[in-house]
């Protein structure tokens, strides 16, 4: 079943990211395809995460494809203007992969080519209504083209943004815009999270949870200091501790497994996102804790 | 008004020191207000190459004046007689002064003493804040006021990136995140509803130079 299907069928997807390296050394990147390959529904490869650059998501998506597994092309508006993107878009189209997930992206200065000119000549929500044009046959300019595009197209939305009515906004706008998928920033507060969920469930979309493993209290301290968007609840940051340090990591992947089985045993969302940040290893053991495999 | 930052003086002396006879030449008017290229400024600068120079054991005459503005000739053209007796001017103007001026001067470099950076507010004395971007195609009427392409980092159209924190940007805490401040003012104007619409990508065309425009009615009286 392709990812459109699983989720179309009610099915709990799981997804995971790929980050593709810096450097022609894809040696660890195929390691983690294969220990990915079988276990997960589709890998998420990630364009130039943080703005650090790497090799193209589009690049490895096609690698991914090659080794048996569905990819989801991450596109970011940052480094390509809309002529950029849809050239792009068409090379996916042609080369198999049908899945893209439209983010405006990280700003350059969180990378590591800050004097980089950023580009924006669109973002997501305009993103997503270029993907609806191509999946019609048209571009974005309106000419047509010979061949239409067939993309199941995402985004993304933070439930724990703060303030949380304008990001909300913003995720109205991309469902309009043609969104059919969505993934979440790092949850960690459950009940939090049905909260959103029960607003969300209004809209004709599906949601996977962002799952991030914590590797250690401090861990969690920094995210909930320097990441916007994700707050990691007192208790969990006490379960960590509590663990000490050698088995904090243990700790960490329990926590991942008890919330995917939560999610997945009460239909709160329709699949999780792990974004295993270099633990790519772990993630069948997390979905075997969590009863999914 | 234009603001400018004058540049760092390893660099501008680099750019003076083999020459003979050098014009600090000032502006008075936008540049003058963010103290960085009046006439008082251009002053101070020349006074700061003449020590220099002398600490160098280097031969440069080095004089300053000013006018009232560099970006429209007839402010600069009465001086020009003085101003072509110097081997290079060193222009405290904006960038627009300094092409103006080489347009006009004939076999005389003029080089810039300042970075020019933005058009921007002075919401206090000496403070200056970029506000608008001047891209051609004015959105404000949907914005509450509040300009999304001068002042959100992204120039985004329609709401807050995953990176907004707390009502600051993610490049800055400094920088408040502009779609916070447009979604309340629109609350306040109880005018959301303009948010909720999708506002199409924009028409870059209208922001990238060359630009230049004639007045209608002048160019009509003309003929």
């Amino acid at each position: 079943m392709s990812f459109r299907e699983i989720l179309d069928s009610g099915k709990f997807a799981v997804t995971a990211e790929i980050g593709p390296p810096k450097g022609t050394d894809i040696k660890e990147m195929y390691h983690h395809i294969e220990v990915l390959k079988g276990k997960i529904d589709v890998a998420n490869v990630t364009d130039n995460q943080s703005a650090v650059m790497r090799i193209s998501s589009l690049a490895v998506c096609k690698i991914v494809l090659d080794n048996g597994m569905e990819p989801v092309l991450q596109m970011t508006c940052r480094d390509r203007n809309r002529i950029g993107l849809q050239a792009d878009l068409l090379g996916a189209s042609v080369l198999g992969i049908h899945n893209v997930l439209c983010l405006t992206g990280d700003h350059v200065n969180a990378g590591d080519h800050k004097q980089a000119k950023s580009v924006y000549d669109v973002e997501s929500v305009q993103l997503l209504k270029i993907v609806e044009g191509m999946n019609n046959g048209k571009d974005m300019s309106g000419n047509e083209m010979k061949g239409a595009t067939n993309f199941y197209a995402g985004a993304v939305v933070t439930p724990e943004a703060n303030p949380l009515e304008p990001q909300l906004v913003k995720f109205e706008k991309k469902v309009k815009a043609g969104a059919k998928f969505f993934q979440t920033q790092a949850i960690y507060d459950m009940e939090k999270f049905k909260s959103f969920m029960t607003y969300a469930r209004k809209f004709p979309v599906k949601m996977l949870a962002g799952i991030v493993v914590l590797k250690s209290a401090g861990m969690a301290n920094f995210m909930n200091k320097n990441v916007p968007g994700i707050t990691v609840p007192q208790d969990l940051i006490e379960e960590l501790k509590a663990a000490g340090k050698e088995k904090a990591l243990e700790a960490g992947i329990n926590i991942a497994a008890r919330h995917i089985k939560q999610l997945k045993d009460e239909k709160i969302c329709d699949g999780v996102h792990i974004m295993a940040i270099g633990m790519e290893d772990k993630v069948p053991m997390i979905m075997e804790r969590a009863g999914l495999l | 008004m234009i603001t400018g930052e004058q540049k760092p003086f390893e660099e501008i002396w680099n750019m003076v020191k083999d020459f003979k006879k050098v014009l600090v030449f000032g502006c008075n008017t936008c540049v003058a207000v963010c103290h960085a290229g009046g006439g008082k400024e251009a002053e101070i600068l020349a006074s700061l190459l003449r020590m220099r120079a002398a600490q160098e054991g280097a031969a440069i005459e080095i004089n300053h004046a000013a006018v009232e503005r560099h970006c429209e000739p007839e402010f600069f053209q009465p001086v020009m007689d003085n101003v072509r007796t110097y081997d290079l001017i060193l222009s405290t103007a904006c960038g627009v002064g300094v092409n103006l001026l080489s347009e006009n001067i004939g076999e005389i470099p003029v080089f810039p003493a300042i970075n020019t950076e933005f058009f921007g507010a002075v919401p206090r004395a000496g403070e200056f804040t970029e506000l608008c971007a001047g891209c051609g195609n004015c959105i404000l009427h949907l914005t509450g006021g509040i300009c999304p392409i001068a002042r959100c980092s992204k120039s985004l159209l329609n709401g807050p990136c995953g990176g907004t924190n707390n009502g600051n940007c993610e490049v800055s805490p400094d920088i408040k995140c502009a779609w916070v401040q447009i979604y309340d003012r629109l609350k306040q104007l109880n005018r959301l509803d303009q948010m909720k619409e999708i506002n199409e990508a924009k028409d870059w065309s209208k922001a990238q130079g060359p630009r230049n425009f004639k007045v209608k009615v002048l160019e009509e009286i003309k003929k």
